[in-house]
């Protein structure tokens, strides 16, 4: 080869590149996600109102949408109440409907966006639950 | 024809990926063994062609450069466009691979009510950055999946990436590539199609990548602001894929199986196409090479010693003869 050590290391350096993902992971732990959703404010629910504002199903998929529509509904619209498929009618707030059982934002929401890297910027905004100096205060 | 041949092809892939997993089952092989398959494909195909390429002698420098070439003390020199240093040569690279230097000079001849007029092009430039940036941002951002825990500098870029934090009815936030990109894809595209003069030169394999990669997109974007795929499942796979541990999360649609499908032909196809001008625009003798043709001494590397003989030898062998014909000789 012709200025083959160039080449090489050209090649190298491309090898090392590709291979990043394969090299990163050797030696880290394989991650697997299991959001919780087992707080003592849905412990203490009874069995028949522990369901969502809509189906798991649906929560799972669209609750990102879900969230936007209501920001926009209270803040744009100033409407502040959701019916949903069951015509049941929540209030529409993230900090005081959902996190209202969804204490554990770090096992519930952080879990799952930490896990696929999306940094939703909610908290931007909201006031943060304080998961851990409240568990402190407990102890 | 050839823009048949190519979009055919495309969908004949897509609709193969969609049989093969969601009426056939099959998603063992496109989740596991036509990435593996197609990542091994790349980097040995890479190596070979690069290989190749780097066995081929330039003897000589090639001095087509748009610049002053090292001369007499009063021209001034381009010391970027026509180096005569290995660091000049350095820079031209440079611009070359992060800016596109050659394609910016791009001109363009057109007959306008009889008069020819020859002008600076910049369209075809600007759609190739635009095409090549958005992709790259797009490659980097999908690190995400492919690593345990995202780096902060994937973080940025996508921070980055969608920071006009627009939602398009309520979906997840746009990203500004994946705008651009569609943008410089459908010029990129429409130029082969609309300008006659292009339209005749181009080749199915100019159209293949181009509708490839317009696939890719295409389901990208429909698996993020329209069908929304369970990411957690996907990066499970992707993860498992890394780990060397593949697995085939149940919860994951066609959709996602067709987008993968399309990124394993790309990457299969990569050494073997047009696209290797990622690697090949660093093996570019034209641009990588310095312009000291009368500075330094170059040999071509396939002359072979020439025989040769001096006039001393040749008068010892015929000598005699010389004297007898009357010619001089230099020793008795």
């Amino acid at each position: 080869m012709y200025d083959g050590w160039k080449i090489i290391v050209g090649l190298i350096v491309f090898i090392a590149f590709v291979t990043l993902p394969f090299t990163w992971s050797t030696g880290k732990e394989y991650l697997k996600v299991e959001p919780k959703i087992d707080t003592p404010e849905i412990q203490k629910l009874p069995e028949a109102e522990r369901k969502c504002v809509e189906s798991k199903e649906f929560m799972r998929k669209e609750h990102m949408k879900m969230l936007i529509d209501w920001r926009d509904a209270v803040v744009r619209d100033g409407k502040t109440l959701y019916v949903n498929s069951q015509g049941k009618s929540f209030n529409m707030s993230l900090q005081n409907t959902c996190m209202q059982c969804h204490t554990n934002k770090s096992k519930f929401c952080d879990e799952c966006h930490n896990y696929v890297g999306v940094k939703p910027y909610c908290w931007d905004c909201h006031i943060e639950p304080k998961e851990n100096i409240k568990k402190e205060a407990r102890l | 024809m050839g823009i048949g041949l190519a979009l055919i092809s495309v969908l004949g892939l897509i609709l193969f990926a969609y049989v093969g997993t969601a009426v056939i089952g099959l998603n063992a092989l496109f989740a596991i063994v036509f990435p593996y398959a197609a990542f091994i494909l790349f980097v040995i195909g890479f190596i070979y062609r690069v290989v190749k390429w780097g066995k081929s002698p330039v003897p000589y420098r090639i001095p087509t450069t748009a610049g002053q070439h090292y001369s007499s003390l009063w021209f001034k020199q381009n010391k970027i466009d026509n180096p005569s240093t290995g660091l000049g040569v350095v820079l031209r690279m440079f611009f070359e691979v992060f800016a596109f230097r050659s394609l910016f000079r791009n001109t363009k001849a057109e007959l306008l009510q009889g008069r020819l007029y020859i002008g600076s092009s910049k369209w075809l430039w600007l759609g190739a950055i635009a095409f090549h940036y958005s992709f790259l941002v797009i490659f980097l951002r999908h690190m995400r999946f492919f690593t345990p825990e995202t780096p902060w500098v994937i973080s940025l870029i996508e921070s980055f990436d969608s920071f006009l934090q627009v939602h398009i009815l309520g979906s997840p936030l746009l990203y500004i590539t994946n705008i651009s990109i569609l943008a410089a894809l459908l010029y990129l595209l429409g130029r082969r199609i609309i300008d006659p003069k292009i339209k005749y030169i181009s080749l199915p394999s100019d159209y293949f990548p181009l509708f490839l990669i317009l696939g890719i997109i295409t389901t990208g974007v429909l698996m993020r602001y329209f069908f929304k795929v369970d990411v957690t499942a996907i990066k499970e796979l992707t993860l498992g894929l890394v780990y060397l541990k593949p697995v085939i999360p149940k919860e994951i649609g066609s959709l996602f199986y067709i987008h993968l499908f399309l990124v394993s032909i790309l990457f299969a196809y990569f050494p073997f196409s047009k696209l290797m001008h990622m690697g090949g625009v660093f093996l570019s003798p034209t641009r990588n090479v310095a312009n000291n043709n009368r500075m330094k001494r170059h040999v071509n590397p396939w002359e072979y010693p020439v025989k040769h003989r001096h006039y001393e030898e040749y008068e010892d062998e015929f000598r005699e003869k010389m004297k007898k014909a009357g010619i001089p000789v230099e020793k008795e």
